[in-house]
């Protein structure tokens, strides 16, 4: 689904990303580890778009197309959904109208015509009782006065409802408390399928206890420098990263 | 890293969807500015003495006037001796009914979403629809006279009811109030007239719809709407002009007058050519709005949404004489290429437990420049009295500018005034996210706008909010890319 060749990235002055190559087959789950500054989020904001980095070698393809060609929009609506970190807020526009009109984007894109209300409210009601959200929550403004864990929560929800071929979620475990964690894992969780992929990207190992992923990769100096399964995320755990950083110099 | 600069640019250009011109042949007078011309003007409207008067103690008075240079807007000297004061179209009907109207403007206002056939007309809505300086149709006329309501062109208002235009005209806005206003009352043509008889309220919308259709001509009108004891009016203006290289100039007065219990809620949807995205033309929007709320317990509400114009200089102000009165203010305004607007309120307290609330938004994209300027006095006599304002402003690039000129004045040591401010920019991490969700940059844009003005599009008539949305996202078009 995924392929990402020798790709390099920088921002004005600073080379973040130096040759990444990833593949993310359909039906898979993939954790991205790596110490604070290691180029994870960079990663996940080349693959949504973000005009902020440059991509300057390399490629990205998403199901067989070039998707560093893609607008942001259109990554989107093919399928890419990112959980950001930090979640923007977008006052006066309330959760609901915001989540409608982003699924009828995308569905637009697709030749379909806009959702049903009675279907909307109804998948809605379903996705957010699953994540255990207040009805309340979705007349509020996107994003506005939100907790850190109802931000991310949120985010999941939107995921859900979206229902993205490709999720990267971008330490979306940070700021979380574990009853919190293990409902967003069980929202990730609920969306795996022979047809979706998903990128974790986390720092720390315990969101991968709810998630457990096919493959877990560690990047390190803007390089992947090992990659494994679940168990390499238990070792790092126990070694710290430290010694990570000592292979991506040599 | 440009490209999103590059996009906030592209913003800018955007296309104005009520610039034709309609070709109609029309009885002007030569440009120019004396007492003759405003002898002339009476005598077209066969006026009596006393108005004529009136007019020419305010044409004497305005000569005696500097045009202000306080506001934060920049423009070229006006040549008042340009300008045609006078221009209607020819073939005046002598208006039986709707029949008689010229098939060409009627055609004119459907082009603008506008029908003045009253069975076409949205439901529930009466129109005034003035024509450069007259008055053409105005609609339901019949159904609101079967409830007292008076609601006609104020040129007729002035032969079929001289008591009550005698007694109102200029006693909220005196013919010595401003430069523009003395202007307006030495020249105006024409507008709307509405008077709400005691305990009615008015069974539907009012609304006048003001066209500048001829060149080089200023649109003076006049507007006068008086609520009597415990009456109720809601009433709607709209505006639009055609596109021309030259600016044209627009010095309209609005007087309210409620009585004791009476409640005047107006809004106004100005959308004048506001010039093309070089700054060359527009409609210069200098416009006196003031209401008095003379009784107690009576309410004046100002909701305007300001997308058009070179220039907008205007703040609706309410007198809060009565006890226990309220003045409302609620404004969008927008200013994307070379707009520039400075515009806001006065509320002034006299009465006791007076109340006032102002929300005002901003919005500037391009090299607009957006000044909100307001005022609040609470007099000696102001027991209790209360004010909340609000003023907001968003950024759309960074070229535009917003700026914010609160005035308090507090005489009464029982008053409380609340002011707060914000200034936001439409922030690349908002498009950025929303697109990340599917939402085109222009979509994205538009729902962060519209989220901003969301809470004076909550005010507005449900007609007008559709309109104000669909006009917003027109006047940003194409402003991010």
């Amino acid at each position: 689904m995924l392929e990402i060749k020798n790709l390099h990235a920088r921002t004005l002055d600073i080379e973040i990303l130096r040759g990444i190559n990833l593949q993310v087959a359909a039906g898979e789950v993939h954790a991205i580890m790596g110490p604070n500054g290691s180029g994870k989020s960079t990663l996940a904001h080349v693959i949504a778009g973000r005009d902020d980095y440059e991509v300057t070698q390399g490629e990205i393809l998403y199901c067989g197309q070039d998707l560093l060609g893609m607008e942001i929009e259109t990554r989107a609506a093919e399928g890419i959904f990112l959980a950001y970190q930090y979640p923007v807020e977008i006052p006066g526009v309330s959760n609901k109208e915001f989540l409608r009109i982003a699924m009828n984007s995308i569905r637009k894109h697709h030749g379909q015509p806009s959702i049903k209300r009675t279907e909307f409210v109804s998948l809605l009601k379903e996705n957010l009782s699953r994540l255990g959200m207040d009805k309340s929550m979705m007349d509020r403004s996107v994003n506005e006065g939100f907790s850190g864990g109802e931000k991310k929560r949120n985010e999941i929800l939107q995921m859900a409802m979206l229902q993205p071929k490709l999720a990267v979620l971008d330490e979306t475990d940070s700021g979380l408390d574990i009853d919190a964690l293990k409902i967003v894992a069980d929202g990730v969780n609920a969306l795996r399928s022979p047809e979706r992929a998903t990128i974790v990207v986390t720092h720390y190992q315990r969101l991968l206890d709810y998630i457990v992923p096919d493959k877990v990769h560690v990047l390190a100096g803007g390089k992947i420098v090992r990659s494994g399964d679940k168990s390499l995320a238990l070792e790092l755990e126990d070694k710290g990263y430290g010694f990570l950083q000592e292979l991506a110099l040599s | 890293m440009t490209s999103e600069n590059t996009l906030l640019e592209e913003f800018v250009q955007r296309e104005y969807a009520h610039g034709f011109v309609t070709d109609i042949e029309a009885d002007a007078i030569a440009p120019g500015l004396s007492e003759d011309v405003v002898r002339l003007i009476s005598s077209k409207k066969n006026e009596p003495e006393w108005l004529l008067q009136w007019r020419l103690k305010a044409y004497r008075h305005w000569l005696t006037l500097e045009e202000p240079n306080w506001h934060n807007v920049k423009y070229p000297p006006i040549d008042y001796q340009a300008s045609i004061y006078y221009s209607a179209p020819k073939q005046r009907p002598k208006l039986n009914s709707l029949d008689e109207v010229d098939p060409i403007l009627l055609e004119t206002y459907e082009k603008l979403g506008i029908s003045l056939h009253e069975q076409k007309i949205l439901a529930n809505v009466a129109v005034d629809a003035v024509f450069d300086s007259v008055s053409i149709a105005t609609t339901y006329r019949e159904t609101l006279e079967k409830h007292g309501v008076i609601f006609r062109p104020f040129s007729e208002a002035v032969h079929d009811h001289p008591e009550l235009v005698k007694k109102y005209l200029g006693s909220v806005v005196p013919y010595s109030d401003n430069f523009f206003a003395s202007l307006n009352s030495a020249v105006f043509s024409d507008g709307s007239f509405c008077y709400i008889p005691k305990g009615v309220r008015c069974p539907m919308e009012l609304s006048t719809y003001f066209r500048i259709n001829a060149q080089n001509t200023g649109q003076f009108e006049r507007t006068l709407i008086i609520a009597e004891e415990g009456a109720y009016v809601s009433y709607l203006e709209g505006c639009t002009a055609p596109k021309r290289d030259e600016n044209q100039l627009h010095a309209a007065v609005v007087e309210l007058v409620a009585l004791d219990d009476a409640q005047i809620k107006y809004s106004t949807v100005q959308n004048w050519y506001p010039g093309d995205a070089e700054g060359k033309g527009g409609i210069y929007n200098f416009v006196t709005k003031r209401g008095a709320c003379r009784g107690q317990n009576s309410k004046i509400s100002w909701t305007q949404v300001e997308t058009g114009s070179a220039i907008t200089w205007k703040y609706p102000s309410v007198i809060l004489q009565g006890d226990n009165s309220v003045g409302e203010f609620y404004s969008v305004a927008v200013t994307a290429n070379h707009q520039q607007a400075d515009t806001g309120t006065k509320m002034i307290h006299i009465g006791k437990n007076t109340k006032s609330t102002i929300i005002s938004k901003g919005i500037s994209a391009g090299v607009g420049q957006n000044n909100y300027r307001g005022e609040v006095k609470m007099m000696k006599g102001a027991t209790n009295a209360r004010n909340f304002s609000q003023c907001d402003s968003l950024l759309i690039g960074d070229r535009c500018g917003a700026h914010t000129f609160p005035y308090i004045e507090v005489r009464n040591s029982t008053a409380k005034v609340e002011h707060e401010a914000s200034t936001s920019k439409v922030g690349e991490d908002q498009i950025y996210y929303l697109r990340q969700r599917g939402l085109s940059t222009e979509d994205a844009v538009n729902m962060i706008v519209n989220g901003f003005c969301k809470e004076v599009y909550d005010l507005l008539p449900m007609e007008f909010a559709v309109e104000a949305r669909k006009l917003l996202s027109v006047s940003l078009e194409g402003s991010v890319g």
